[in-house]
């Protein structure tokens, strides 16, 4: 299952601060969406109101149009937790919860919700995620270990295998290698290209040659000044983004000679 | 170059650099400021030396020979490294010497009260009977026996560990839920509002409140209460509000700032990180607090609760104007007075069973103390225990 996202006019602000201002976009399902643009331009910002993250800070609201599939994720009726069921995340930092095994990590969408699943069943759903998060070959023997005696690279991918154990039609994944070595980022590079088989990928990366090496659309987002709104600039293919983009700003920053 | 990076360094090697000199080989030309490593002890000897024969001028005694030992010490100490190295490692040795100076002044008054319980409060603790027995039927005559026949001191705590063990229980099972839950709502719920704030300033208060004010006010909450209750009901009037549920609200008054407060930290210290994590996964803000929170806090919240528990077990005045104080052994909370710990201890000292004889009194007094110390010890330990043992397995790569 994979679901489309469009965005339409949506203005994301923090009480009063606007944050980022009147993106419209169509991110496709079954694709790899890279965000990219320097640091405080509301990438990460316009992300995390994806899935209805943003609104754990207080202040934090949207207006415009978010739709899923055309179901408007910001109706007043719906529930914020139904969307983040649906859009999982995967943060900058690897988190696995310090309290549980490399197993409940795993399990932690249903045990945290105190779904009943047998034990069978929730040996599938294990091997399954850790199957598609690639992982599974490096603890298959060591399930009960904490989550934390992973290296960082593998607790990241942990942190995969915990989001798409849950089954979402739409990953989102904040700047995920940053913290990573470069074959830990390998690793997971060829994870976001197998994932994106199955679900939507939405990545925001720092990182231009990782855009373009894993994206299908590439957005560039930027910002006018200090205190300004972040705005999306540039949305097209990759390939257009990186060889010719229509805007000098978008050329300029994927040449290096921004800033 | 290492050799000197730090003065410390220089000083431990140096008899390996006189070590090497006598066997021929140059001392490394980047060494200074070495001063043999036992000259602290010499110092020392020849301060205590010295102290003692400043304080025989005007008649000695132990204190005065420490005191001249210590001034002594770091004026030598100071001096020497002044004239022989320079001024800096000089200052450097003085402030050292200063600061421990003042560590082991800190340690004194406890080293000494511990002493002093241990040696007073083993021969009534080793008594027969001492912790299975309560003070029925133990009257001035008995303890006159003891005094001045040289039988047994009989009569011993047992009605009072039980008395502080319920009293204190009811406290924490009444201040935990409450403290646990105010600590929640700051930290998951309040946005900085105007209720988060009273609230902080109100626990920041009642940390300060006086023990004997919550005994008081504990007091005459539980007589008005009871009051109300009769006058609606016309149930309850024979009941009277000296019982050791009063008692424990009155601990609790004085445990609620101290669990909010302890708690509040732990639950700040959890990383947003993994309630965002929850999030994401789709679960409510209800069960990421009780599963992914809480858990991840529990040690330092069981640590907390302990210490706190350990802080109010200790309270004398509270219990005594709401507990009473009886000589027999009571279990029910809500039914006759109490005795705690600490009553028992100030009553056998102020008001002695014999007032003529009052040695075994202050025996039994001296003992309890000493288990009142075991009891806050043991709380201790056990707080340590479970922040190991409730740790999050952070590490184990």
């Amino acid at each position: 299952m994979s679901k489309r996202i469009d965005a339409k006019d949506l203005n994301v602000y923090y009480g009063d601060f606007l944050a980022v201002e009147g993106v419209s976009m169509t991110i496709d399902a079954q694709a790899v969406t890279a965000f990219i643009g320097p640091s405080g331009c509301g990438k990460t910002t316009f992300m995390r109101s994806l899935n209805r993250m943003h609104e754990v800070l207080p202040g934090a609201r949207v207006t415009g149009q978010l739709m899923l599939d055309g179901d408007d994720i910001y109706d007043p009726a719906v529930d914020p937790v139904t969307v983040r069921t649906m859009v999982g995340m995967v943060f900058q930092r690897a988190n696995p919860f310090p309290t549980m095994s490399i197993r409940e990590n795993v399990l932690a969408g249903y045990k945290l919700n105190g779904a009943r699943i047998s034990r069978s069943e929730a040996d599938d759903i294990v091997e399954r995620a850790l199957r598609g998060a690639n992982l599974w070959k490096e603890v298959e023997s060591r399930l009960d270990k904490p989550g934390s005696s992973l290296s960082g690279g593998q607790q990241q991918r942990l942190c995969i295998a915990r989001t798409i154990a849950v089954k979402p039609d739409v990953i989102l994944m904040d700047e995920p290698c940053s913290a990573l070595d470069p074959i830990s980022t390998l690793a997971v590079e060829d994870l976001i290209a197998e994932l994106k088989q199955e679900y939507t990928v939405v990545i925001v990366t720092h990182n231009m040659q990782q855009a373009a090496r894993v994206s299908d659309k590439t957005g560039f987002f930027n910002i006018a000044g200090t205190g300004k709104p972040g705005k999306l600039v540039e949305y097209d293919d990759t390939s257009t983004i990186f060889n010719n983009p229509r805007e000098k700003a978008t050329e300029d920053y994927v040449s290096g000679r921004f800033g | 170059m290492t050799n000197t990076t730090t003065p410390d360094a220089a000083e431990s090697r140096a008899p390996e650099d006189d070590s090497l000199q006598t066997r021929g080989r140059t001392r490394s030309r980047l060494t200074q400021n070495a001063q043999p490593r036992w000259q602290w002890l010499v110092v020392l000897a020849v301060s205590a030396v010295l102290g003692s024969a400043l304080s025989a001028l005007i008649g000695f005694n132990v204190a005065g020979w420490l005191i001249f030992t210590a001034v002594l010490h770091v004026v030598i100490t100071y001096v020497i490294t002044l004239t022989r190295v320079n001024r800096r490692r000089a200052t450097d040795q003085l402030w050292r010497n200063l600061i421990f100076i003042a560590f082991l002044i800190a340690l004194l008054p406890l080293v000494s009260v511990i002493w002093s319980v241990v040696s007073v409060g083993v021969p009534g603790l080793l008594a027969p009977g001492f912790l299975s027995s309560d003070m029925q039927g133990i009257t001035g005559t008995v303890d006159e026996a003891s005094q001045t026949e040289g039988t047994a001191v009989l009569g011993g705590i047992r009605h009072a560990i039980i008395g502080s063990l319920v009293i204190t229980v009811a406290a924490t099972v009444i201040s935990v839920p409450i403290g646990l839950l105010t600590s929640i709502y700051l930290v998951e719920y309040a946005r900085g509002g105007l209720l988060s704030r009273a609230i902080t300033f109100f626990v920041d208060v009642m940390t300060g409140i006086p023990s004997i004010v919550a005994g008081l006010f504990a007091g005459a909450a539980m007589a008005w209460f009871l009051g109300t209750l009769n006058a609606v009901t016309g149930l309850f009037g024979s009941m009277s509000s000296t019982m050791g549920i009063t008692a424990a609200v009155a601990l609790s008054v004085l445990m609620i700032p101290v669990v909010v407060r302890t708690t509040e930290e732990m639950l700040r210290v959890v990383p947003n990180e993994l309630r965002e994590a929850s999030f994401a996964l789709g679960v409510r803000k209800w069960r990421t607090i009780l599963k992914v929170v809480i858990p991840t806090a529990v040690s330092g919240i069981a640590s907390g609760v302990t210490l706190a528990v350990a802080r109010v077990i200790g309270e004398t005045a509270p219990i005594l104007v709401t507990a009473g104080y009886v000589v027999n052994t009571n279990w029910n909370l809500f039914q006759g007075w109490i005795t705690a710990l600490p009553v028992y201890i100030y009553r056998q000292f102020v008001n002695p069973t014999s007032p003529a004889f009052s040695e075994p009194s202050h025996q039994r007094a001296w003992a309890a103390a000493l288990v009142l110390i075991i009891i806050v010890m043991l709380l201790n330990l056990i707080a340590r225990i479970i922040a190991k043992v409730f740790a999050p397995k952070t590490s184990g790569r």
